[in-house]
């Protein structure tokens, strides 16, 4: 793993695909050992980024820091895995690709089958898992080497809950480890586990910093009501209605919200379509 | 019904591949093997040696087309010029009496059409068929199906191989794998070709052994063409996997390639009784130069010498070929992981962290 103070990143990344500008200008860093998440709508540029920092994607402009393939791990947004492969043959392929010796593979594979619970299924094919338990494969796959940099695309959409936080149990463990760990994703309470959190939109940055961070920077106010509130946008949460107060006023029949992680996406969002609209 | 009918119609609309396919292929190949699927050989290349070479030369039915005229030679270098298939039919005349005409039996139709000439005409020499006297067609066919088989394991069978791994999302993953595009397209590729080569064997033995297919030549040889053309057919199955998206549509594509190779390549048709404008298509195809590879060696024992044309553009076809493919594939495997130096952004990978891996 990284040394302590390591970081992996990209300054004023631009990616284009012919004449789509798929990322302006985002500049991004991830230090060893923490996790830091990418959250955004779908365009917001969330794959290209994480391609630019895997290499899979030429960048037309900025600076990409990574390491050496070698030392990458990488969960792409597709199954990433050979479904015509069993369990075992997968990470078997993916430890030999990255140079793993036999006896050192056998070691990772038995400890990484217990810890993602695949011991009982490395005879299945892949294509036969469930969703989670594919996606909890590339994981294992991606790690198998201990890599200093983990890029993850989008690993629990689509899972259940449980698998979501077995997920979530296994890449902060190789965070732990001493892994810069980069994960997309658009649940943002999956998000406000992360150290850092980027939020793109449109290919731009749009909120950086520690989740705390990032709501403590909301402007305005965000108010929470039974009914939705006329006169100001708002947002459903569970059965009850949050709206945004760009004034700071308190609408009639509404009350202070506690802000998460999720209210201070909308808002900059928001504030983005305001910005685009005029 | 009529929704079903509308969302099929969209669907055909959009899939512009498919319906060129259904749409312009059927003209385009009625017009094409309209004019080349002829079994009628007009002309016949024939050399004519031995002392009275010249006037029995003028003498000879039109069909008869004398290419050389050899006073100075005699029936040996008759042999050799149909073996080297300089010529189908050779005439070897002696100081007096009736000449001899010998015929190239692994030319099918050019033999048939003579010997069925000269056979009706009373006063005429009965020809002599060499290398295939019974002008058996599996003799000269189970050779030129070989190639067809090596085309569909090497171009339907690569092309299918590689396209799934993009079509599954894999191709990306093998892409930030610490391999060289090379690596991946050779261990892609090694299986499909251990896998011809077995095919390849198991035909030569039926041919032989059900067929009773002669092998007169050099096995050597023979190997060499069907390397050389498996590297054609492969690297037709790679460029094929790097312009599809799908597994349909590299079948496609796949077929596409196939169906003139089959028709045009003289397996089924000879070339010398296609039209012109026809004829010139097969000699772009490299079933063509296996076809004329299989049967030289296999059927008339033809040595290295006289197939150096055929093996020669097999192996200009396989380096054109094969050095496309792997450049797109390259291009498709490692769009900015490998090759930083022309990148238009500074990436700058971390010479440290790949010192303290290889130190591991």
């Amino acid at each position: 793993m990284s040394p302590e103070g390591t970081s992996w990143g990209c300054r004023r990344l631009g990616v284009r695909y012919g004449a789509t500008v798929a990322l302006e200008e985002v500049s991004f860093e991830v230090a060893a050992g923490t996790v830091a998440a990418v959250v955004g709508g779908d365009g917001a540029g969330k794959t290209s980024l994480l391609r630019a920092l895997a290499g899979t994607v030429r960048p037309a402009a900025g600076t990409v820091r990574r390491p050496d393939e070698r030392r990458l791990g990488y969960v792409s947004a597709g199954p990433g895995i050979w479904t015509d492969l069993t369990v075992d043959e997968n990470l078997s392929f993916s430890g030999r690709a990255y140079g793993l010796s036999a006896g050192e593979l056998d070691r990772r594979v038995g400890g990484l089958l217990e810890r993602t619970g695949l011991a009982g299924a490395r005879d299945r094919l892949a294509g036969r898992l469930s969703g989670g338990m594919r996606q909890k494969l590339a994981l294992a796959m991606a790690v198998a080497h201990e890599p200093d940099l983990l890029i993850l695309d989008e690993p629990t959409t689509g899972v259940d809950p449980v698998s979501r936080a077995e997920l979530w149990r296994l890449l902060a463990a190789s965070a732990a480890g001493g892994a810069a760990v980069v994960v997309a994703t658009t649940y943002l309470d999956e998000a406000e586990r992360a150290a850092t959190v980027l939020v793109l939109d449109r290919g731009r940055s749009l909120l950086a910093g520690t989740p705390d961070e990032v709501v403590a920077a909301t402007p305005g106010l965000v108010v929470d009501a039974a009914t939705r509130p006329d006169g100001i946008p708002s947002w459903r949460r569970g059965a009850r209605w949050r709206a945004w107060s760009p004034d700071g006023s308190t609408p009639p029949g509404t009350g202070l919200a506690t802000l998460d992680l999720e209210d201070a996406v909308i808002v900059a969002q928001l504030r983005e379509d305001q910005r685009w609209a005029a | 019904m009529w929704a079903m009918a509308m969302k099929e119609f969209r669907q055909m609309r959009r899939d512009r591949r498919t319906l060129a396919m259904m749409i312009l292929l059927p003209v385009l190949l009625l017009v094409v093997f309209g004019y080349a699927a002829s079994f009628d050989v007009d002309q016949v290349k024939t050399v004519v040696v031995g002392p009275r070479a010249e006037q029995v030369a003028a003498a000879l039915p039109e069909r008869l087309d004398v290419v050389r005229v050899a006073p100075g030679e005699g029936r040996q270098d008759a042999v050799e010029a149909l073996r080297d298939a300089d010529a189908a039919v050779a005439v070897v005349t002696g100081d007096a009496g009736q000449p001899q005409v010998l015929v190239d039996g692994a030319d099918l139709f050019s033999a048939r059409s003579v010997v069925t000439e000269l056979r009706g005409r009373p006063g005429l020499p009965t020809p002599e068929v060499l290398f295939n006297p019974g002008l058996e067609t599996s003799a000269i066919m189970v050779p030129g199906l070989m190639g067809v088989v090596l085309v569909f394991v090497g171009t339907i069978a690569t092309a299918l191989g590689v396209v799934r791994e993009r079509q599954s999302g894999t191709l990306e993953q093998l892409a930030v794998m610490p391999f060289k595009a090379r690596d991946v397209l050779a261990g892609k590729l090694l299986p499909y070709l251990g896998v011809a080569v077995v095919d390849l064997a198991v035909i030569v033995a039926v041919g032989v052994l059900l067929f009773n297919v002669p092998f007169r030549g050099s096995p050597l040889v023979f190997a060499l063409g069907a390397i050389e053309f498996l590297f054609v057919t492969v690297g037709i199955g790679v460029l094929i996997s790097t312009v599809s998206e799908t597994q349909g549509q590299a079948i496609q594509l796949a077929i596409l390639t196939m169906l003139p190779q089959i028709l045009l390549s003289g397996l089924i048709f000879p070339l010398q009784a296609m039209a012109p404008g026809v004829r010139w298509i097969g000699y772009l195809l490299p079933l063509t130069y296996f076809v004329q590879v299989a049967r030289g060696v296999m059927v008339r024992g033809a040595p290295f010498e006289a197939l150096l044309l055929p093996l020669g553009m097999l192996a200009v076809l396989g380096t054109a070929v094969f050095g496309l493919s792997i450049a797109r594939f390259r291009r498709d495997l490692a769009p900015a992981g490998r090759d930083h130096g022309a990148d238009a952004a500074d990436v700058d990978q971390d010479q440290a962290a790949s010192a303290r891996a290889g130190a591991r």
